[in-house]
């Protein structure tokens, strides 16, 4: 496209979202609750959320790069990037959070059937179903090919049993995208990929509470639940490739959780108002990192959608983007003093500091371990031997 | 614009990355040194950079030069960084064209540089710390100036035909454009660290027309100058960590002990992943200063920022890494990667080091 048309449709994005999106939804979140997840029985904080997401998805805008066919904005890179640069303009929060979004359908519009991608995608783009991800279990963590969940041939359905943990919001999910075992001689080469209803019948979840004293993770349990055949992504037994391409697109959306719009800055403003030398200096220092790492997002989604990034780059973008979240919050507690220790009162709004500190230790966890991803980016990317 | 080389700049950084690696590699740079060389570059290899067009990157083409960008001037750094490369590239086809372009000086100094004989150098710093506070007076004297004070780290101040000084004037920094030969000027050339030289200058009255002065009285185009000094600067150091620790991770492949290669131990691949990690990052800064600063973005000088410190901070880990991870060997003249440490310590400290710039920007950011 011309520059001249993107200028256009630069000047169309910019008006239609200043004429559509809540004045409310340009204000920074308060905390996790002020996100919108969607799903069957959506929370909505506040009423201008939801209108906000109907808004953003009649325009197929939540996905803004998807095809228009499955309820995407059938953008092109370059208005996708402009698209993303106006809300960030104006300071737009993201009209729905969604592991649908981040994780699944990438995965579907690349290994599903036409059938599941009609079935499932919309709906993930309107923000109606909610999704987890069923991956990792109690014994197969950083090895996640050590999976044991089984899937037993029944027919035209499998029989699914065992345990999945660290299942994010399973409590609140509709349906669950998940790695089972379908063949116990071969490791990565006996895993498939199946979807199933939260519903049904023998699905239970139990969360865990974490020393945030949230419950974003659950444990979730299979006992003889019968799942579709039809539902099962890509091939049986090829599950461990739709696996790898879905935590390449885990990885970006992790790498990116430090990034998203915040309008003010609370750690600019906390040095503002003055804190001790040594401090300035390594929020100072911390900001040159910063202030790459977004110049280094931007570059690998542009290498992205051209076709040009390693494909081991996100291992890098996620190790990253982790760690200085971490060092990040770190800082904030630090700026913060015994405000930011307060727990549970009003002005603390619930303690949403120290909360957000806590839970920012398993971004280097959740998605593959810091440690597996310079084992990847050594291996894939420097290809250094085993 | 997506943050990456187009094909043009691609095919760019081909050329220039042959022609430098051919003309110009590591041992040029070791031979130069060996024969205590006193010039501090090969004036035929400025040369052939000119024969390429090379030393009119940034002039514009209805001035006979390429008319590119410091996208382009990045790209062929890039490659000077990797290669060492002694060249004056940096201060006269980048600091000092940006400085003169659109000025009347430019008719006067660019056609010697697009024909690679003339080089300029940058008289800025008068303390060992670059702190952008400028001491020299220059005290009108009739319908000039008069310099009177002291400059370092003038990189090629000895030899250049051009030093753009910065001196202080009633009402703000001017920038002169003085010739070497000016009379009470003298240059006392200094041998770096890293074998290259930079001069000590000492101003004694020097007398100035009214029309040396580069832009206008007070308001030395300083800004300018030494943003394309900072993004240069940030494009050789990309080149001399990437340099490094390309040279680095080969010699994991191929060094063994304990009966396998030192590059399958988990304790350096993490290492080396941590490199390249931040490599990558700072390799992005780069180029997003530069893009900005190509389009006149009033967001340029804080990315300018942004890339000194972050090719600062991660180079000199690839140089440290560098050594570290080559063991004793490294620790040899004869072997070339403690060139790249010596490289890397002088080009961050150059237009500001890394605590400078995280300074600056805090400062713009008002904390």
């Amino acid at each position: 496209m011309p520059d001249t048309d993107l200028e256009t449709f630069r000047a169309e994005t910019r008006a239609w979202l200043e004429e559509n999106c809540p004045p409310t939804m340009r204000t920074p979140m308060r905390s996790e609750k002020d996100a919108t997840w969607g799903g069957r029985n959506p929370v909505f904080a506040h009423p201008d959320q939801k209108l906000w997401l109907d808004r953003m998805a009649g325009r197929g805008w939540t996905v803004p790069d998807w095809p228009s066919a499955y309820g995407g904005g059938g953008l092109s890179a370059a208005e996708t990037k402009i698209l993303r640069e106006e809300m960030a303009r104006l300071k737009c929060r993201n009209p729905l959070n969604s592991f649908g979004i981040s994780m699944l359908g990438p995965a579907l519009l690349k290994y599903g059937t036409e059938e599941q991608k009609l079935e499932h995608i919309p709906k993930i783009a309107r923000g109606e179903i909610r999704w987890c991800q069923g991956y990792s279990e109690p014994n197969a963590g950083s090895d996640l090919a050590g999976l044991k969940a089984s899937a037993e041939d029944a027919g035209d359905h499998y029989i699914v049993n065992g345990q999945k943990v660290w299942t994010s919001y399973a409590d609140q999910a509709d349906w669950i995208f998940c790695l089972v075992r379908t063949d116990k001689a071969s490791k990565q080469g006996g895993i498939s990929f199946v979807l199933f209803d939260m519903a049904s019948e023998g699905v239970s979840t139990r969360p865990i509470l974490l020393i945030s004293g949230n419950s974003p993770f659950c444990e979730t349990f299979f006992d003889n639940v019968k799942v579709p055949k039809a539902n099962r992504v890509h091939d049986e037994n090829k599950g461990w490739d739709v696996a790898k391409y879905l935590l390449g697109h885990e990885r970006e959306m992790i790498s990116g959780m430090g990034l998203a719009s915040r309008g003010a800055d609370p750690l600019i403003e906390a040095a503002r108002r003055g804190v001790d030398p040594i401090l300035r200096a390594q929020i100072a220092l911390f900001e040159v990192r910063s202030k790459a790492f977004s110049a280094m997002s931007e570059r690998f989604i542009d290498e992205l959608k051209a076709g040009r990034a390693h494909p081991a780059q996100p291992s890098m973008m996620k190790y990253y983007g982790t760690e200085l979240n971490k060092s990040r919050h770190e800082l904030l507690m630090a700026a913060g003093g015994s405000d930011a220790l307060e727990w549970e009162s009003e002005a603390s709004n619930h303690g949403a500091a120290p909360r957000a500190w806590l839970r920012t230790k398993a971004n280097s966890i959740e998605g593959g371990t810091s440690e597996i991803q310079l084992n990847i980016i050594a291996k894939r990317i420097l290809d250094l031997p085993s | 614009m997506p943050l990456y080389l187009t094909d043009e700049q691609q095919m760019l950084r081909d050329t220039a990355r042959d022609f430098v690696a051919e003309q110009a590699p590591v041992s040029h740079m070791r031979s130069l040194r060996d024969a205590n060389d006193a010039t501090g570059f090969s004036r035929e290899l400025w040369k052939q950079f000119a024969e390429l067009g090379l030393t009119g990157i940034l002039i514009p083409e209805a001035e006979n030069g390429l008319g590119l960008g410091h996208v382009e001037a990045g790209v062929v750094l890039e490659e000077i960084g990797r290669n060492l490369s002694p060249s004056p590239f940096l201060t006269t086809a980048v600091a000092a064209v940006e400085a003169l372009k659109g000025s009347p000086h430019a008719a006067r100094w660019f056609p010697g540089i697009l024909a690679g004989e003339t080089v300029a150098a940058l008289a800025i710093d008068e303390r060992a710390k670059h702190d952008g506070k400028i001491g020299m007076q220059a005290t009108r004297s009739g319908s000039g100036f008069r310099l009177t004070g002291s400059k370092q780290f003038v990189a090629h101040g000895h030899v250049a035909d051009l030093l753009l000084v910065a001196a202080a004037t009633e009402h703000g920094t001017t920038l002169f454009a003085v010739p070497a030969d000016s009379k009470g000027l003298t240059a006392h050339p200094q041998r770096l660290a890293d074998a290259s030289l930079a001069a000590r200058l000492t101003f004694d009255g020097v007398e100035l027309d009214a029309d040396a002065v580069v832009g206008e009285v007070d308001q030395a185009p300083l800004a300018r100058l030494l943003a394309a000094g900072r993004t240069g600067a940030s494009a050789e150091l990309l080149g001399v960590g990437g340099g490094a620790m390309d040279m680095t991770i080969a010699y994991l492949k191929e060094r063994k002990q304990f009966g396998q290669v030192i590059g399958s131990f988990q304790a350096l691949q993490h290492r080396a992943a941590h490199l390249y990690s931040e490599m990558e990052v700072a390799r992005a800064a780069v180029l997003k200063a530069q893009q900005l600063l190509d389009s006149g973005d009033d967001r340029a000088a804080d990315a300018v920022s942004v890339a000194k410190a972050m090719t600062g901070l991660a180079t000199t880990l690839a140089v440290q890494e560098g050594i570290q991870m080559h063991g004793g060997i490294g620790m040899t003249d004869e072997y070339d990667i403690g060139f790249y440490m010596k490289r890397g310590r002088v080009l961050a400290e150059l237009f500001g080091d890394a605590n400078f710039h995280a300074d600056a920007l805090a400062r713009a950011a008002g904390y």
